[in-house]
């Protein structure tokens, strides 16, 4: 490691390995209490859910590439060439979720559209039908 | 211009030819390390490009399942226990990503025993998981039937009362609401999907559940677990080549160790963020 002992590199490796079971451990606890598996009937909304989760895990990614694969110890310069792409990833999400959410719009507007025009309940087998002609 | 500021500039120039002629690192890295580093910054992208496309078409369906019903049972028949298995699986991918950390500081210290020793656990650690994976495929798969293009797991989105029972959990006179989750079982080689009546008197039977969701669970924990034997590999021969002696002579701390041990905390960071977005959100 060279930048300290190799009894606190041992020990960092101990504090590591218990931090990141510390946090698995909240996800999980977190995913069943706001879920209403632990205490019946006591739900967390869901966005706060979400954030705690998110947050978590890039608290894990970040320790485990800072600490682990040491990338905390190498040059500004290489840090930056590897961890500055990822920016690009902040476009992908939102841009593929918010087409993800228009397609299940549309999907449900399909439904609703093709319900008024029978009149009656949804037969799966000629909704597949349908959709083939229109393919 | 005074001659000091003569001498500083001929200093740059003599310097950046240096740098032109190649032989200095300014990334402080060897050539091996900095390409393991790109070879996991592209991989990445690919598990983004997995896990994004598994986003976007969750948000497209409303009956997408939800993973703490999908993942509940564990190893002896038990069922009910949401996630509780997967979190195992979890802590012995990051218990191995520890004992890697180990073997690397063990090669930086030229001590051969404890780098065989190290990865050899860490070895433990993956061959552990990936039998965890295959368990856990082993259910989806003979129990519950999933396949790459049939999903059993299914939401309603309307509440209703079931007409009979599946002699599974549903009894015929059950209620349930909108948002609730099933499991279509199979009876006689069929899919026993249960009729329902809805809060409107029609009568509608279970619908299979969104098939992307099996194609893409097992296209990402399969081309995750492939991750893993590919890492198991890796760590197997520089395991033999480190008890062989090969690295003492090399003289450069093990520095094989360390690019694979680069990769195998790739592997575990992958999980991260595969454990993330299938089982807790």
């Amino acid at each position: 490691m060279g930048h300290v002992s190799y009894e606190e590199a041992k020990k960092t490796v101990l504090k590591g390995l218990i931090l990141l079971a510390l946090v698995t451990v909240a996800e999980v606890a977190i995913a069943l209490l706001g879920k209403g598996y632990i205490i019946p009937g006591f739900y967390l909304p869901r966005w706060l859910i979400y954030i705690a989760m998110i947050g978590l895990s890039i608290y894990k990614a970040y320790f485990i590439m800072g600490e682990f694969m040491h990338l905390r110890y190498e040059v500004k310069g290489l840090v930056s060439s590897i961890l500055l792409p990822f920016i690009l990833l902040v476009w992908a999400i939102i841009a593929f979720l918010w087409d993800g959410a228009w397609w299940g719009e549309k999907r449900l507007d399909y439904k609703t559209e093709f319900q008024k025009e029978t009149q009656g309940v949804i037969d799966e087998a000629e909704l597949e039908d349908t959709i083939e002609l229109l393919d | 211009m005074s001659t000091e500021t003569i001498n500083q500039e001929l200093e740059t120039t003599k310097n950046n030819e240096v740098s032109w002629d190649g032989g200095s690192e300014p990334f402080k890295a060897s050539y091996g390390k900095l390409m393991m580093w790109y070879f996991i910054m592209s991989d990445a992208f690919t598990f983004a490009g997995f896990l994004i496309a598994y986003g976007a078409l969750r948000f497209s369906v409303p009956t997408w399942p939800e993973p703490d019903f999908v993942f509940q049972s564990f190893p002896g028949g038990l069922t009910g226990m949401p996630l509780i298995f997967v979190t195992l699986m979890t802590f012995v991918l990051i218990a191995s990503s520890a004992t890697m950390v180990r073997a690397v500081q063990e090669g930086q210290r030229e001590n051969k025993k404890g780098v065989v020793f190290w990865l050899l656990m860490t070895i433990l650690g993956g061959a552990i998981f990936l039998g965890c994976q295959a368990w856990e495929w082993h259910t989806l798969i003979v129990k519950e039937h999933m396949t790459l293009s049939e999903n059993p797991f299914g939401r309603h989105i309307e509440s209703g009362t079931y007409l009979a029972g599946d002699g599974y959990d549903i009894e015929a006179g059950d209620t349930f609401e909108a948002g609730a989750y099933y499991l279509i079982h199979k009876k006689d080689g069929e899919w026993n999907q249960i009729p329902y009546r809805t809060a409107d008197g029609e009568i509608k039977r279970q619908e299979l559940g969104p098939p992307a969701f099996g194609s893409l669970f097992y296209f990402i924990t399969g081309f995750h677990g492939f991750h893993v034997l590919s890492g198991l590999i890796l760590l197997l021969i520089i395991a033999i080549n480190a008890a062989s002696g090969i690295y003492v002579k090399r003289k450069n701390g093990y520095e094989m160790v360390e690019k694979v041990g680069l990769y195998w905390h790739f592997v575990d960071l992958v999980w991260v963020f595969v454990f993330l977005v299938f089982y807790l959100l």
